[in-house]
């Protein structure tokens, strides 16, 4: 059965292009556009969700144009990215329906459709690109087009306070794709491959510091796409100046994107773990400093920023514990987190409608006039907060949990900073709930009346968000296993690399004597790998169940 | 090693990053543009050296395998050339357009972190809280109308006491509660009211 659906991986990233494409052909037609939109979208949201499920028992991978695996791309569905893939496109599906409302609302004044249905597309499909990806070079690819659609998404409308934001966010983004490059030609040059199967084969017979290099180097890399503290001053610079659903869109998937790719690096190609001492600090400083800006904010656009800056913190967090239970958790919490970012970026864009202002000086009493909004901003916001029956509390419990059985002071270090940021954060929120939603209701608030339309999709996301909670359980055990697959790196380098040489696809090798004799040698590199992270795992399960019992 | 790049690659790969990142630490947008393009064609050559030393075409019959290019580097610079020549064309655009609006295109300073840096520096709260005023939150909540002391069944006989000042203040200050104000439970209706009459005087000192 997972044979026969192989064929589906591509179409996350095909349909949303040629979708694109024809979107753009139909500049004049902004209705047909819409549909196109819309039907792109569902029709990879079934085929990531069908995936979803196949993946569950096994990676499935594609040799792209069939040309065996390291010679060829080739994009590879297992657990982690068909779940990110799901959870991006319920949430890209729910913002295209708010923007589309928005569109009409504003008469298209605000988004010119001409232009944002193709990019909007473009971005989708570089997203999944990124996710499927299972080659280091084709990942850069996949960055370079959900930025090129990222940078005409935010400058939409070329107005002075949005130009000012994208120079920043843009030529930021042009530094880390410089980075990245730097990165694949330094890897390239010590291994000789950019597929993530093959360098996982191949890096640890590299010397240590030459590991080390291209660790970092990665590294900082994706930071600067994740927003990891003293690389995310960009964010709250940026994000809040495009309109309501980009920053929307941005905030769920563009940062997660980034956290996706140190995952996938990570564990396949690093998984010693050499450098989890450095993450931990970066997500210590990265949850309070980021929350601490939050506090200090005015506007409820940045403030939101401000705790997306804070959260990613929460998911490196878990990615530095390096165990099973932390990346575990690291995973939910990222579906969480989209989820509930996206969906509160909707609703203070809705905030932002009916109030006519996103600054806290200028907002108030909304939770009388609008007490629908009121509901829609609360929930996600205690939701975030991890206030406990919401997904929020569930992710930082897995957190904290897996911080605490780790052990290591700096990882309980992590635990407090992790509940005061907790803290600070329905602080954060409280605060802007108190202005916005109760107070008088100062005389600039006008009767607006919200569409409907952009109510029920904004809704949709919180219910979503709801639905985690709910199905927590079955979710959780997912992306548990998911965690389990990670670290088990030889089931991902056997399923792109068959018979550890090369994948199902056809590339002629011409030399036929060498070829015998490389297939020896990586069968057992194989056999070494997998040798390794059982002895990984060993220790491990020793150090998990030695040190709560060594303690009084 | 026969198959090492050359060393003077290595060097201009160097300059033209150092000098890449000179023009990128510049305010106009112009010349951070080209700071970019610089530094990328350096990372570009860092890309195409990574291939090894230079060698014949990689096409079969025509080389031995030997002498051989990596033609992967070569594939993989083309990309990132393409890519680049797209990205500087949309940040030309952006600089003329911030030409066209502000008459310069130097990146500017995030007006919103100022003002936070300001009323920070003024140690102002970040919004007035309208319901607060002048009055305490302690006065505000000796204010709330107590409903259970309205109803007069509610067990206790010295209740009469805090409802009397309730009364008296209501009546003293008509500016009154909100029913949404921040303490709507009010204060213990049993329990003797120490921030009874005058609360002020303790509270407002600093």
């Amino acid at each position: 059965m997972t044979e026969s659906l192989a064929w589906l991986i591509p179409l996350p990233v095909v349909l949303p292009l040629s979708a694109a494409g024809l979107a753009l052909a139909l500049w004049r037609h902004g209705r047909a556009q819409g549909v196109i939109s819309v039907v792109a979208l569902s029709l990879s949201l079934i085929a990531s969700l069908t995936l979803l499920f196949a993946a569950d028992s096994g990676p499935l991978v594609v040799d792209i144009g069939s040309w065996g695996a390291p010679v060829g791309i080739n994009l590879v569905a297992d657990r982690v990215s068909t779940l990110m893939l799901t959870v991006s496109f319920a949430v890209t599906l729910a913002v295209l329906v708010y923007s589309l409302a928005q569109g009409v609302e504003d008469d298209d004044a605000e988004t010119p459709v001409a232009i944002f249905h193709p990019t909007y597309l473009v971005l989708t499909a570089g997203v999944a690109d990124a996710f499927l990806s299972g080659d280091l070079f084709n990942i850069f690819v996949a960055f370079e087009v959900l930025l090129a659609a990222s940078y005409v998404l935010i400058t939409l409308g070329g107005t002075r306070e949005r130009i000012r934001a994208g120079t920043i966010y843009v030529v930021v983004s042009l530094l880390s794709s410089l980075l990245f490059l730097t990165a694949i030609a330094i890897v390239y040059a010590a291994t000789g491959t950019l597929n993530l199967a093959q360098l996982a084969l191949r890096i640890p017979e590299l010397s240590s510091g030459v590991q080390l290099v291209l660790q970092v180097m990665l590294l900082l890399a994706f930071s600067i796409k994740a927003a990891i503290f003293p690389l995310s001053a960009w964010l709250p610079d940026s994000y809040p100046t495009a309109p309501a659903p980009v920053t929307a869109v941005f905030a769920g998937l563009l940062t997660k994107v980034g956290i996706y790719a140190i995952i996938r690096t990570q564990t396949l190609l690093f998984p010693g773990g050499r450098l989890d001492d450095l993450l931990m600090v970066a997500a210590l400083a990265t949850m309070v400093v980021g929350i601490l800006g939050a506090v200090a904010q005015n506007d409820i656009k940045r403030l939101v920023s401000f705790t997306l800056v804070s959260h990613i913190g929460f998911m490196l967090f878990g990615i530095s514990l390096s165990s099973e239970a932390g990346l575990g958790a690291a995973i939910f919490y990222v579906t969480h987190h989209i989820t509930v970012q996206t969906a509160l970026f909707l609703v203070v864009g809705l905030v932002e409608r009916r109030g006519g202002s996103t600054s806290l000086d200028d907002l108030g009493g909304l939770a009388k006039v609008a007490p629908l909004l009121a509901a829609l901003f609360f929930i996600p916001a205690m939701n975030l907060a991890g206030i406990p029956p919401f997904s929020g509390f569930l992710g930082k419990v897995g957190l904290l949990e897996a911080g605490v059985r780790d052990g290591r002071p700096l990882a309980l270090v992590l635990v407090v900073g992790g509940v005061l940021t907790s803290l600070l954060t329905l602080y954060a929120l409280v605060k802007a709930w108190n202005k916005a939603f109760w107070q008088p209701v100062p005389e600039t608030v006008r009767p607006v009346r919200l569409p409907r339309r952009m109510v029920g999709s904004a809704g949709f996301l919180v219910a979503f968000g709801l639905a985690i909670t709910v199905f927590a359980g079955p979710l959780y055990g997912y992306t548990e296993r998911a965690a389990a697959l990670l670290h088990d790196r030889g089931v991902y380098v056997l399923a792109v690399l068959p018979d550890g040489q090369r994948g199902e696809g056809e590339s002629a090798d011409f030399s036929d004597d060498a070829d015998a004799a490389e297939q020896a040698q990586t069968d057992q590199e194989v056999d070494r790998l997998v040798e390794q992270d059982v002895q990984q795992d060993q220790i491990d399960r020793e150090a998990a169940t030695g040190t709560p019992g060594g303690e009084p | 090693m026969t198959n090492a790049p050359s060393l003077t690659l290595v060097i201009v790969v160097a300059a033209l990053i150092a000098v890449g990142v000179y023009l990128m630490l510049e305010r106009s947008l112009t010349r951070v543009l080209i700071g970019l393009i610089i530094a990328g064609n350096g990372v570009n050559l860092l890309l195409l050296s990574a291939g090894g030393a230079a060698g014949g075409p990689p096409i079969v019959g025509m080389t031995p395998e030997s002498e051989m290019a990596d033609p992967l580097p070569q594939a993989l610079v083309l990309t990132a050339i393409v890519i680049s020549l797209g990205m500087s064309a949309f940040l030309l655009a952006m600089a003329y357009r911030s030409w066209q609006l502000n008459a310069h295109d130097e990146v500017q300073d995030d007006l919103e972190d100022r003002r936070v840096a300001r009323r920070a520096a003024l140690d102002r709260a970040a919004y007035a809280d309208v319901d607060a005023g002048p009055v305490s939150l302690d006065e505000a909540a000796a204010e709330v109308r107590d409903e259970t002391a309205d109803v007069g069944d509610a067990p206790g006989s010295d209740q009469t006491g805090s409802d009397q000042t309730s009364a008296d203040q209501t009546s003293a200050e008509p500016k009154g509660a909100d029913p949404t104000g921040p303490d709507p439970t009010g204060p213990d209706p049993t329990g003797p009211d120490p921030t009874g009459p005058d609360p002020t005087g303790e509270r407002g000192a600093p």
